[in-house]
C-alpha cells in the first residue's frame, strides 16, 4: 500500500499540514486538543473517513466539530438525531405540495404527456434538500455534525452508512448523488446504546474523556478571561478531586467553566471550604451528589 | 511494518477485541500518515481505527506497549535511541547535582545509598518533573528489581520488588510533610486533600512508568508474542464474578454505570415501539381529513404494556455475595423500569432490605447497609436455602402474586441442609415467573452439596451469569 491513495478522486488538497498543525489551529480557536483529538483529526482528513466522538456529557464533542469548522473555514451543517428521525428530515424530501400544484397546472392543457410530467416532478426543482444531501452537494468546503447518533433507532443508523462510506446519496427517482468534496464528518455520541458495528466500522474513533487537570487548567485559563492562574489551578485541582468521587453526574467541562465564571463573577480569587460548598451546586446538578461533595470537602482526610 | 502490524492485530483478537478486516486496512493506510517515531500519534491512529469501544482501550494500550515500546533492533535505534539519551543526560545532569550537593559518590547509581536515591526520587515527586521521574523509573527498575535473563518470572514479581524498595506509601506521607512545612504548617482540610491528591497523582504515574520499564525489559528479554500472553487480560464485561479480583472488581463498578444507562435506554425504547397498540380511530378519522376522508393514515394507540413488578430473593454469603451485589445494583438503578421492585437477602436467615434502597439514592451505600445491618443469620452463619426460603414463604409468601416476577439469585450450594424445594414450587404457582441465576459454571452445577437442579425443575429457568454480559443479557429478557 502506498500514499497514492491520497489522490483519490474528490480530495485534491489536503487541510491539514500535519498533527501538529491541527493542534496549533485549533489552540487558535481556543479549542485545546490532546494528542488522541489532533491525531484523529488529521487522519480523518487524511483517510478521508467520519470520526465517531464519543464521551461523557459536556466534554466538547460538538465543540470540537464546531472548531474544525473555524479553523478550516467550512460552514458547519449540523442534524441533529432524535428518536424517530427519518429519511424525509435526514436526507431529502420531495416537495408534494409543489408537485400537487404542478401536476394540477398541467391538468386541462393537451398535448402533456404524462410520462413528460413525471420526469418534470422528479427533478431537482422539487426536491427539498435536508442536512445529509446538503453536505453531499455543497460546493464550498463543508463540516457536517451528526449530533447524538445514539439516540436514533438502531434502523435508522442504516441511513447513514451509506453517505459515510462513500459519500453519496442514493434517490430512487434520480439516481446517485455523489459528492463534490469529500466533507468531514463529525457523529458524536453520549454511548446510551451500542452503536451498530457496521456503522463503527466506517468510521475513526475517538473517546473526548473529561481532560487531564493540567489540559483542564489550560482550558479554563483560555475560556474565562481574566482569570488569575492560581484560581483555575485550584478550579481544576477541586474538580478533579470530585471527579473521584462516586457520582451520580461528573461535573462536566462546561460546569467546570461555568464554575470558574461563576467565581470570577463573586469576586473570589481563593477558593475555601466556604466557598466550595456553597458554590456547589453550578459544578453538581443533583441534589445527593451535592450534598456527598460537600461532606466530602469538608471532612479532613486523615 | 506490515508483519508487525499483523502480529499486532492478531495479538489483538487473541485479547478478545474485535478486529474486523475493513478496519485492519484501515489502520494500514493510517499508518503511512503517521511516523512510527511519533509514538503516541501512532498509538492513536492505532486505536482510532482499531478500536471502537473506550472500555477496550485499556486492553489495547497494553498490547500496543508490548508490541511497539521496544521490539526489534531497528525500531529500538529510531524510537528508543534519541529517547534515550535524553534520558541518560538528565540522569547524569542529577548525579552532577547530586555530587555538588556533596552526597554523591564517584560512581553510577550503585554507589549511592538508598536513602539518597529515595531523597531523588522524592525531590522529582515534589517537583513533579516528568523527565527526572522517568528516569528515576529507569534507574530504580535497573537496580531494584535484579532482573534475570530467561527466568521465567511475571512483571508482578518484579514490579513487587522493585515497589518494596522504594517505599511509595512512606514517601506520600513525607512529602505531605514537607507541603504542611513549605506552607508553615498550616493548610486547610481543603489543601490538605488536594495536595494529598496531587501526589498520589504523581506517584501512580511514576508506578505507571515504573511499570512500563519492566515490561519494556521483558519484551526485549522475551519477545512480544510472549509477553502479550502473559498480559492478557479479561474485557471488563468477561469477567467472573466469583473469582474477580480487587481491581477488577472497580472495573466492574466502573462499567456498570453505563451499562445500567444503556440498558434503560433500550428498555424504555423497546416497551415503547416493540408492539403497536390497537387502531386509534378517532385520531385516524381525524389525520383523513387531510386527505379528503380517506384514512390514508392509519394512527395507532400508544401501546402501555404492564411493567412487571420484581422480586429478587438473594444468597449473599461468601463467594456469592458479589455477584447478588453486582445483580441488586442492576435491578435498583434500572428500578423504574419495573412498577416495584422488592429485595430479599438471605443467608440461613432471610430479611427484606427494600427499604434500604428506598430509604437512599445512593446505590452503593444501600448496598453497604445491606451488607451491615439486615439480620440474615439464622444459626451459624452457612447457607441455608431450605430454611431460608421456608421463612420467606411463612412471613412474605401473600404477597406474590400473578404479577410478581421472583428472581432467585445463588449457586444453591445448600450445605447437605433440606431444600425444601416445595417452596419454590408454590411460588411458581402464585408468580408470573420464577427465574435462578447461578453464577456458577454451568459444569459445575448439581455437583458437591449443589443443588440447583432441583430447585430448577420448579422455575421458568435456570441461567448462568457469571459476568456482565450475561447479566445484561438476561435483565434485558426479564423487562
Amino acid at each position: 500500500m502506498t500514499t497514492t491513495d491520497a489522490g483519490a478522486p474528490g480530495s485534491t488538497t489536503h487541510r491539514f499540514e500535519n498533527v501538529q498543525s491541527v493542534r496549533d489551529s485549533l489552540r487558535g480557536v481556543n479549542y485545546l486538543a490532546d494528542d488522541g483529538i489532533a491525531g484523529v483529526a488529521y487522519l480523518a482528513d487524511r483517510l478521508q473517513k467520519p470520526i465517531l466522538v464519543e464521551g461523557p456529557a459536556g466534554t466538547g464533542k460538538t465543540q470540537l466539530a464546531k472548531s474544525i469548522a473555524e479553523i478550516t473555514d467550512s460552514r458547519l451543517i449540523r442534524l441533529q438525531c432524535y428518536e424517530g428521525l427519518d429519511e424525509s428530515k435526514a436526507l431529502y424530501e420531495w416537495n408534494y405540495k409543489k408537485q400537487l400544484l404542478r401536476i394540477q397546472t398541467e391538468r386541462g392543457e393537451q398535448g402533456e404527456d404524462w410520462t413528460e410530467i413525471k420526469d418534470d416532478i422528479f427533478s431537482d426543482e422539487f426536491l427539498l434538500t435536508r442536512p445529509l444531501l446538503e453536505a453531499i452537494t455543497a460546493t464550498d468546503p463543508v463540516v457536517l455534525l451528526i449530533d447524538e447518533v445514539d439516540r436514533v433507532e438502531v434502523e435508522t443508523e442504516a441511513l447513514l452508512l451509506e453517505i459515510l462510506s462513500d459519500y453519496q446519496v442514493s434517490i430512487p427517482e434520480l439516481g446517485t448523488i455523489t459528492a463534490t468534496q469529500i466533507p468531514l464528518v463529525f457523529l458524536t455520541s453520549n454511548n446510551t446504546r451500542e452503536l451498530s458495528e457496521a456503522l463503527k466500522r466506517r468510521c475513526l474513533y475517538l473517546h473526548v474523556d473529561y481532560p487531564q487537570l493540567e489540559r483542564e487548567k489550560e482550558i479554563v485559563l483560555a475560556k474565562v478571561p481574566d482569570i488569575t492562574e492560581h484560581l483555575a489551578d485550584q478550579v481544576a485541582r477541586i474538580v478533579r478531586s470530585i471527579r473521584q468521587l462516586d457520582l451520580k453526574k461528573s461535573p462536566s467541562v462546561s460546569e467546570t467553566l461555568d464554575w470558574a465564571r461563576t467565581l470570577m463573577l463573586l469576586n473570589i480569587d481563593n477558593i475555601d471550604e466556604q466557598t466550595a460548598k456553597d458554590t456547589l451546586n453550578v459544578l453538581l446538578k443533583y441534589q445527593t451528589d451535592i450534598a456527598k461533595a460537600a461532606k466530602e470537602l469538608s471532612v479532613e482526610s486523615d | 511494518m506490515l508483519d508487525l502490524l499483523n502480529g499486532f492485530v492478531v495479538e489483538l483478537r487473541n485479547a478478545g477485541l474485535p478486529v474486523s478486516l475493513t478496519e485492519n486496512l484501515d489502520a494500514m493506510e493510517a499508518v503511512q500518515h503517521i511516523p512510527i517515531e511519533d509514538r503516541e500519534a501512532f498509538k492513536y491512529a492505532l486505536g482510532a481505527t482499531l478500536i471502537k469501544n473506550h472500555a477496550h482501550w485499556r486492553s489495547f494500550e497494553t498490547v500496543f506497549e508490548v508490541y511497539f515500546s521496544l521490539r526489534g533492533p531497528e525500531y529500538k535505534l529510531v524510537e528508543g535511541g534519541d529517547d534515550d539519551t535524553d534520558i541518560d543526560e538528565l540522569w547524569r545532569e542529577l548525579q552532577e547535582q547530586q555530587k555538588q550537593d556533596g552526597s554523591g559518590g564517584a560512581g553510577g547509581l550503585d554507589s549511592l545509598t538508598p536513602e539518597e536515591i529515595a531523597q531523588m526520587l522524592m525531590s522529582a515527586l515534589m517537583n513533579g518533573d516528568q523527565g527526572v521521574m522517568r528516569a528515576m523509573a529507569k534507574q530504580s527498575v535497573q537496580r531494584f528489581a535484579g532482573m534475570e535473563p530467561g527466568r521465567p518470572v511475571g512483571g508482578t514479581y518484579y514490579l513487587y520488588r522493585t515497589l518494596r524498595n522504594l517505599d511509595l506509601d512512606g514517601m506520600l506521607e513525607k512529602m505531605m510533610e514537607q507541603a504542611r512545612q513549605e506552607a508553615d504548617g498550616d493548610l486547610t482540610s481543603l489543601e490538605e486533600r488536594l495536595e494529598r491528591e496531587e501526589f498520589e497523582d504523581r506517584i501512580e504515574k511514576f508506578k505507571g512508568e515504573i511499570e512500563a520499564e519492566i515490561r519494556r525489559r521483558l519484551v526485549a528479554d522475551r519477545g512480544a508474542e510472549a509477553m502479550a500472553k502473559t498480559l492478557r487480560k479479561p474485557l471488563p464485561e468477561d469477567v467472573e464474578f466469583m473469582h474477580a479480583s480487587r481491581d477488577e472488581m472497580v472495573a466492574l463498578k466502573k462499567s456498570l454505570y453505563p451499562l445500567t444507562r444503556k440498558l434503560a435506554a433500550r428498555l424504555a425504547r423497546k416497551r415503547r415501539h416493540g408492539r403497536k397498540g390497537p387502531l386509534d380511530f378517532r385520531n385516524t378519522v381525524r389525520h383523513s381529513l387531510s386527505y379528503g376522508g380517506v384514512p390514508a393514515e392509519p394512527k395507532f394507540k400508544y401501546p402501555r404494556p404492564a411493567k412487571p413488578e420484581l422480586v429478587v430473593i438473594a444468597d449473599i454469603s461468601g463467594s456469592v455475595a458479589a455477584f447478588a451485589r453486582f445483580t441488586l445494583m442492576l435491578v435498583y438503578a434500572i428500578q423504574n423500569q419495573f412498577s416495584k421492585v422488592r429485595s430479599f437477602v438471605f443467608i440461613d436467615g432471610i430479611d427484606e432490605v427494600t427499604d434500604y434502597f428506598r430509604a437512599t439514592e445512593d446505590i452503593t451505600e444501600a448496598i453497604h447497609r445491606v451488607n451491615t445491618e439486615a439480620d440474615v443469620v439464622w444459626v451459624d452463619g452457612h447457607s441455608d436455602y431450605g430454611h431460608a426460603f421456608e421463612v420467606f414463604w411463612e412471613r412474605y409468601g401473600k404477597d406474590i402474586g400473578p404479577k410478581s416476577t421472583v428472581l432467585l439469585l445463588g449457586d444453591a450450594r445448600n450445605n447437605y441442609h433440606a431444600s425444601q424445594a416445595w417452596v419454590v414450587k408454590e411460588i411458581a404457582q402464585k408468580a408470573r415467573h420464577v427465574y435462578w441465576l447461578n453464577p456458577e459454571p454451568r459444569s459445575y452445577w448439581n455437583t458437591g452439596d449443589s443443588i440447583v437442579g432441583e430447585y430448577g425443575t420448579h422455575t421458568d429457568g435456570v441461567y448462568e451469569c457469571r459476568n456482565l454480559r450475561q447479566l445484561e443479557a438476561f435483565v434485558e429478557k426479564l423487562a
